[in-house]
């Protein structure tokens, strides 16, 4: 019987020959992550169970990254709490304020925690991330994060595939959010839920880890499980860098699918999302000229190298417009370190860019760049819902590194294509 | 379990929980506070309305977006006891079993309900009727064991219970 990659992985993880979509399984989580908003919950609902031991704290990472460091005595009391749990049950793999800190869905990646063939679970939406590297990885709430603390065990019910085949090549600077705004734009915000999104196609093999966590991140955005990229040569050689044993699963070639869907990225546009979801995705020059207060680069969806290079290329010899905040989060401190080795953040501080320490902050609101009532901010981040960077009456428009400079140099919705060299 | 009654208070598609519970609020851990600001952007009456209706209706993808699982619990703790949707966003459905909070799919039924329609949800019979409307329509069963998470009042319980799946 053929089976997709993400039947295999819950079929090998569930102690089953095979599986089908509808099947409901009880599988063993490879990893599991938490945070400080969904952590303090799961802590919680763990000890109230009456459980006093983590199944295994080696498959345990915790991280602070929403709003970090602290912003309130209340944020503060829950990282507090963070702390207390990794101490107390022995969780080695805690990324607090610090050197090797970052945004937990970057970090899993980064550091080798995740790869081919694993099922990983994280008290977070976009745990979905992970997928670039092949892994199946899916986001629950807090109650089912200490389920998995306890048990290391989760039901599952094997979704059905969709498969997303990408031919042609993305045209710079049209970048892999361009890509996966233009999917979602045609699926809709429920256009895959409780399915799983397979990205395959000779389109997506010249796509670097950098935009494949792009595209897999933003998976959650069509409701879907999990969103999983083909394994290739590119996964191999970014594997080998982070240290991580290479354990292939693959799905058959003729899988029984729900639906195959075809898009091809050498035609695509810069595109956008327009308020108030995500789906509301067009191309850039229809928006043109709206003006902007604020200009965010970063997030778990693009806080990366590829989007600080991007970004640093528009800004080079342009100076932010002087309405706009230009706010640049680089991912994890890694990408700090070498944004800062390659003189990129040199480029975007000249620029009139702010540059913040790693955290998710404004993406949800939460810090470092809240919005005012009736105020616009283009944004490389990945949810435009009211109110999510702030007041709700503000705006967020969801775009590529590249636009969101453009926007940022101009003051207001740009396409890239003007000022690409 | 019991069966569930009371009036309905209606939404629409596609509400996430980013408007069910704003992450400004999300820097605690206590559930009064939080419940305070239940739907705040996108509906102020919310709480006023949860006095007389506490069975929530809404159109499909019901609480998309964020894992964060304050939102089955706020929407609980302002004494909604009872969802009815035309879909769910996954990782919310989970959610709110596992707080234990009856939640169903009625898919192409919830333009026929309007706010403050008396419903009775049978638990047995599986059956929600509209007793103001004098319609009943048939609910499909969920599977047995997120029957059992269900009735043991959510996922804490039932671990607590059966310490293992």
């Amino acid at each position: 019987m053929t089976m997709t990659t993400c039947e295999k992985i819950l079929a090998k993880n569930s102690g089953r020959a095979s599986v089908s979509p509808g099947d409901i399984v009880i599988a063993n989580v490879d990893l599991l992550m938490i945070n400080e908003i969904t952590g303090p919950f799961a802590i919680k609902a763990f000890e109230d169970m009456g459980f006093d031991r983590v199944w295994n704290p080696e498959k345990t990472v915790a991280v602070l990254d929403h709003a970090i460091p602290a912003v309130d005595i209340r944020s503060a009391t829950v990282m507090k709490e963070m702390r207390r749990f990794a101490r107390t049950y022995g969780i080695k793999n805690f990324y607090d304020v610090g050197e090797e800190g970052g945004i937990a869905h970057q970090l899993l990646v980064e550091k080798g925690f995740v790869g081919p063939g694993m099922l990983v679970v994280g008290a977070d939406s976009h745990t979905c991330t992970a997928g670039a590297v092949g892994a199946l990885a899916v986001g629950v709430g807090s109650t089912e994060a200490a389920a998995i603390l306890a048990t290391g065990k989760l039901w599952f019910r094997v979704p059905e595939t969709i498969r997303i085949d990408v031919t042609g090549h993305l045209q710079p600077p049209v970048m892999a959010k361009d890509l996966i705004l233009s999917i979602i734009g045609n699926m809709g915000a429920d256009g895959a839920t409780y399915k799983a999104i397979e990205y395959h196609g000779e389109g997506v093999s010249k796509i670097s880890i950098d935009g494949r966590m792009t595209i897999a991140n933003m998976s959650i955005e069509m409701g879907a499980k999990t969103g999983i990229v083909q394994t290739d040569q590119v996964t191999v050689d970014y594997l080998n860098k982070a240290d991580r044993s290479l354990r292939f699963i693959e799905g058959d070639p003729d899988a029984r699918c729900d639906r195959t869907l075809q898009f091809d990225a050498s035609k695509l546009e810069p595109m956008i999302a327009a308020p108030f979801q995500v789906d509301n995705a067009k191309e850039v020059e229809k928006v043109e000229g709206v003006k902007i207060d604020q200009a965010f680069l970063g997030s778990c969806t693009n806080g990366r190298m590829e989007d600080l290079r991007a970004a640093a290329n528009m800004m080079r010899k342009r100076k932010v417009h002087p309405h706009v905040r230009f706010i640049v989060i680089p991912a994890s401190m890694k990408i700090y370190r070498e944004a800062l080795r390659e003189g990129i953040l040199e480029t975007l501080l000249s620029a009139g860019a702010v540059v913040s320490n790693p955290t998710c902050g404004p993406c949800l609101g939460m810090s470092h760049g809240v919005l005012a009532a009736d105020e616009v901010c283009i944004s490389s981040s990945n949810r435009n819902f009211v109110g999510r960077m702030g007041d709700k009456t503000s705006r967020v428009y969801l775009a590529s590194p590249a636009t969101v400079a453009a926007s940022a140099v101009a003051g207001k919705i740009t396409d890239p294509r003007r000022m690409w060299s | 379990m019991n069966n569930v009654s009371g009036r309905a208070l209606r939404y629409g598609d596609n509400i996430n929980t980013d408007v069910i519970i704003p992450a400004k609020y999300l820097n605690t851990t206590d559930i009064a506070i939080l419940a305070e600001h239940a739907m705040e952007p996108l509906d102020p009456d919310f709480k006023r309305k949860t006095s007389t209706c506490n069975i929530l209706v809404a159109g499909k993808n019901f609480g998309c977006g964020s894992s964060r699982e304050h939102a089955a619990m706020v929407l609980k703790a302002a004494g909604i006891r009872a969802i009815l949707a035309e879909s769910y966003a996954r990782i919310f459905f989970r959610n709110a079993i596992n707080q234990g909070i009856p939640a169903f799919e009625i898919r192409g039924s919830s333009s026929d309900i309007d706010e403050g329609d008396l419903l009775e949800i049978d638990l047995n019979s599986w059956k929600l009727t509209n007793l103001t409307k004098a319609r009943t329509i048939e609910l499909s069963r969920p599977p047995e064991f997120l029957m059992d998470i269900l009735t043991s009042g959510g996922l804490v319980s039932y671990l607590k219970k059966h310490r293992t799946w």
